[in-house]
């Protein structure tokens, strides 16, 4: 048995140092470390209940938005107001572009690179690939860059600033549009929308967004969309079998995602993957375990937790905690998201394996970018002019509370106990705390332990390009998993 | 020429940071960040987000660098450096290298010809850094107003230049790299700096140049509620008029500012801008801000205040108290019968 410490681990959001037991070339144990704790738990107590707003986005700079909008949501949860339909709806808006700009980084600048390294020299797609991905020269980052930044100047238009804006507030947004700001982001949308239909897919997003099973969708990577990027990736996924590689845990979750005035756009839900069953999720009985995180014991309910850190931990090795739902790891992020709103062509995708892989989250990912795009013009669509987009505040209830949001990368839940208008309690669970939680006291693993576990490496140890697909397959973001 | 002199290295590492001062950089240039910094022939070492290696392959790029072996133009840094527990740094390892980051920004950044601390994280110690400070974070060469900071007051870089201080949560994307820039040319030096470090390019102005709210702002015509359009000092917390930023003179995302959406200007560009509490409130004494504009006094504020509250204008007090623009500058809407003679 040979340990193996992977790290910087890098072309992730944030701090990740990976470990690997090995034995006879395969991964026995893997264990998942986020090597930084900045605190934001303990920084925002005693606070105005409001500074949550500004305080708690700087969790992280990559989703911002979803932190602000956690905050927002428990905030909303304390106070007796209906926030305005079009706060919510330009709300949805950016908070979309946000989550298909951190989709799209994913893609090209953090996980297409991986197929253009040496190691594939040979594979009868690298040549083409390496021209087309490679790290920082790769032509692709020519266009996906600045479609990106042109994307985002839908927070110009709506929050002033991205990231770390301010504009997000418990009864809405804090500008409202004039028609000629509608024109404006109907334009940029459509900007977006081409660079997608030309480069990303090579086919008109509804060809994209109907894609109902695996096998319609091996007939649109060699027919419509064959020149895509969207169709490289495919084609190498199959050839490498990233179908085989990184099951998660097998329950997917999501708490519901872009709530507008009609409920959620993808509602939430609870999807174990072998056997298919759907149940609303059960999210008051999530916990967090610190049995295995540089954290002094506290309690376990969210609502009653303290976040201190203990760097003499017997057993420790991450920053972060581990949530369990009902005791058990799950999996979130866009496939949990699809899944449980019944994307038939995720629903295949799962079907064929019975669990989640490297594969399945990606395209999970791209599909959303695609419906994601159609969303935005839907809503620009549905601003209803002169109707007020905020409304005021009014004071905040004593008591515990919570607020769930969707980022990209999955369920974020602000946790939050209000006094007199100020913070006493708050605490924090993030996407990545969930997909890359380190062991729980009964000595479960988090669920890309889960995935790493059992992968063939070979000779190759730690540089086997396969442990890379697999940790970026989840799209990691340390920043916000430690916090 | 647009060149560098030479091929100029730049090493971009994260700290205590939330990876925004990268995600912001990455919206800079016509045809994306990798394309501008080809063109100014800027060589990219190592990124943690984009570079190809990772792992051993990324330490070695280090140990290189370290070591003296590799040339190193500029040392970017975001992110805080915790110094905490008890100034082990242990908060923030460098992933794979047993060794915190406050060590490495030491070793580092005596080897870089320009030291570069992006976002006020590195700059001045930043949010991290707010009470009650549990990692015990600072910026490189400062803790929030105070010089020392994690490579302390004397450090100057191969160049002789003191860290460069590109503040703001996160920076606009152009004072990243129209530092990056001039430094990479050689055309940037302490002059360019003003007294916290932080580059003239936006230092030498207010954020409150060029609000759109200004008319407001004259005549304190203010918003009580957000998504008003009137002035945010008076009542919602801006210190627009007290932070230093380009903000309202060049566009962030295409158009945008914080003051332009109605959501405040915190003054994330200077030290200690996390210690405010109750960032949406103005704190007043005696129904006057305590917060005035940075440089005027502040008995002239409030009689020209009072004064201009008098002149305001319908259309402008209307405008203040509505979410969108009420009335429209209609000509002669607002001269009273007879106040003017019709030529």
């Amino acid at each position: 048995m040979s340990r193996i410490v992977i790290g910087p681990f890098n072309r992730v959001e944030g701090d990740l140092e990976v470990t690997l037991d090995v034995e006879n070339g395969i991964v026995r144990e893997a264990r998942v470390s986020a090597s930084l704790y900045r605190g934001f738990e303990q920084l925002l107590l005693g606070r105005p209940a409001g500074d949550a707003l500004a305080i708690a986005p700087r969790i992280c700079g990559i989703c911002s938005v979803s932190q602000s909008l956690a905050a927002a949501a428990v905030l909303r949860a304390a106070q007796p107001i209906a926030p305005a339909p079009n706060g919510l709806i330009a709300t949805n808006i950016a908070h979309a572009a946000e989550n298909i700009a951190d989709h799209l980084t994913h893609f090209y600048v953090f996980f297409m690179p991986d197929f253009a390294r040496a190691a594939y020299a040979g594979r009868p797609w690298h040549e083409a690939t390496e021209a087309r991905f490679k790290a920082v020269s790769g032509a692709a980052l020519r266009e996906a860059l600045p479609a990106r930044a042109r994307l985002l100047e839908t927070m110009g238009l709506i929050a002033g600033k991205w990231p770390h804006s301010l504009a997000f507030r418990p009864g809405g947004v804090t500008r409202a549009l004039a028609l000629g700001d509608e024109m404006r982001l109907l334009a940029l949308i459509a900007d977006f929308r081409a660079f997608l239909e030309r480069a990303l897919f090579s086919a008109p997003l509804d060809a994209v967004i109907g894609l109902a099973s695996a096998r319609e969708l091996d007939r649109f990577v060699e027919g419509a969309g064959a020149a895509g990027d969207f169709a490289t990736f495919i084609r190498i996924a199959r050839d490498l079998g990233l179908e085989e590689m990184g099951p998660g845990p097998g329950l997917l979750l999501t708490a519901g995602a872009y709530l507008g005035p009609e409920g959620h756009r993808f509602p939430a839900g609870l999807l174990d993957c072998a056997t298919a069953l759907l149940r609303e999720p059960p999210l008051s009985r999530v916990e967090e375990d610190v049995s295995h995180a540089y954290m002094r014991d506290t309690a376990a309910d969210p609502a009653r937790a303290e976040t201190l850190p203990d760097m003499r931990r017997e057993g420790a090795y991450s920053f972060a905690k581990a949530p369990r739902l009902e005791g058990r790891a799950v999996e979130v992020g866009a496939l949990a998201r699809q899944a449980v709103a019944g994307h038939p062509l995720i629903r295949d995708l799962l079907a064929r394996r019975g669990a989640s892989n490297v594969f399945a989250r990606i395209v999970a990912r791209v599909l959303e970018i695609a419906l994601l795009t159609r969303a935005m013009e839907d809503w620009t669509r549905a601003l209803a002019p002169r109707e007020p987009y905020c409304v005021a505040d009014a004071p905040l209830a004593d008591g515990p509370f919570v607020g769930f949001v969707e980022a990209a990368r999955g369920t974020l839940g602000h946790w939050a106990t209000f006094r007199d208008g100020q913070i006493e309690r708050y605490q924090i669970i993030a996407p990545t705390t969930w997909n890359f939680s380190p062991r729980d006291a009964a000595g479960n693993p988090g669920p890309l332990e889960q995935a790493l576990a059992g992968l063939a490496v070979g000779e190759e140890g730690a540089t086997n390009v396969a442990v890379q697909h697999i940790v970026r397959s989840f799209d990691p973001c340390m920043v916000c998993t430690a916090h | 020429m647009t060149k560098a002199r030479d091929d100029f290295t730049l090493l971009w590492l994260q700290a205590g940071s939330c990876g925004g001062c990268t995600m912001a950089t990455l919206e800079r240039g016509a045809a994306g960040w990798f394309e501008e910094l080809r063109g100014f022939g800027i060589r990219l070492l190592w990124h943690p987000s984009v570079s190809e290696e990772t792992g051993e392959e990324a330490r070695a790029i280090l140990a290189r660098v370290e070591r003296g072996e590799t040339r190193l133009g500029a040392l970017c840094i975001e992110g805080s450096i915790l110094h905490g527990p008890e100034g082990t740094g242990l908060f923030n390892k460098l992933s794979g290298t047993g060794r915190s980051m406050l060590d490495w920004a030491r070793a580092l950044a005596p080897r870089a010809q320009y030291c570069v601390a992006v976002g006020s994280c590195a700059s001045f110690g930043g949010v991290p850094a707010g009470a009650p400070d549990p990692t015990d974070a600072s910026g490189l060469q400062y803790s929030g107003v105070d010089m020392g900071g994690a490579l302390g007051p004397d450090y100057r870089s191969v160049k002789g230049l003191p860290v460069v201080n590109v503040s703001g949560c996160a920076p606009h994307p152009g004072w990243i790299m129209e530092t990056l820039l001039a430094l990479s040319l050689g055309r940037f030096t302490r002059a360019d700096m003003d007294d916290y470090g932080r580059p003239r390019i936006f230092a030498d102005h207010l954020a409150h140049h060029g609000c759109s709210r200004n008319e407001f702002y004259e005549f304190k015509a203010s918003a009580e509620e957000f998504s008003e359009r009137g002035c945010l000092m008076e009542h919602l917390g801006c210190k627009a008029t007290q932070a230093v930023g380009d903000c309202n003179q060049r566009a962030w995302n295409g158009g945008g500012s914080c003051t332009q959406a109605g959501s405040t200007c915190i003054a994330c560009t200077s030290p200690g801008f996390e210690a405010t509490r109750g960032v949406h409130r103005t704190p007043k004494i005696g129904g006057i801000p305590v917060g005035l504009p940075l440089d005027m006094p502040k008995a002239w504020f409030v009689a020209l205040a009072a004064l201009s509250k008098s002149a305001t204008p319908k259309r402008v007090r209307e405008n203040a108290r509505s979410d969108r623009i009420a009335r429209g500058p209609t000509p002669g809407a607002e001269k009273k019968p007879g106040g003017e003679k019709k030529t």
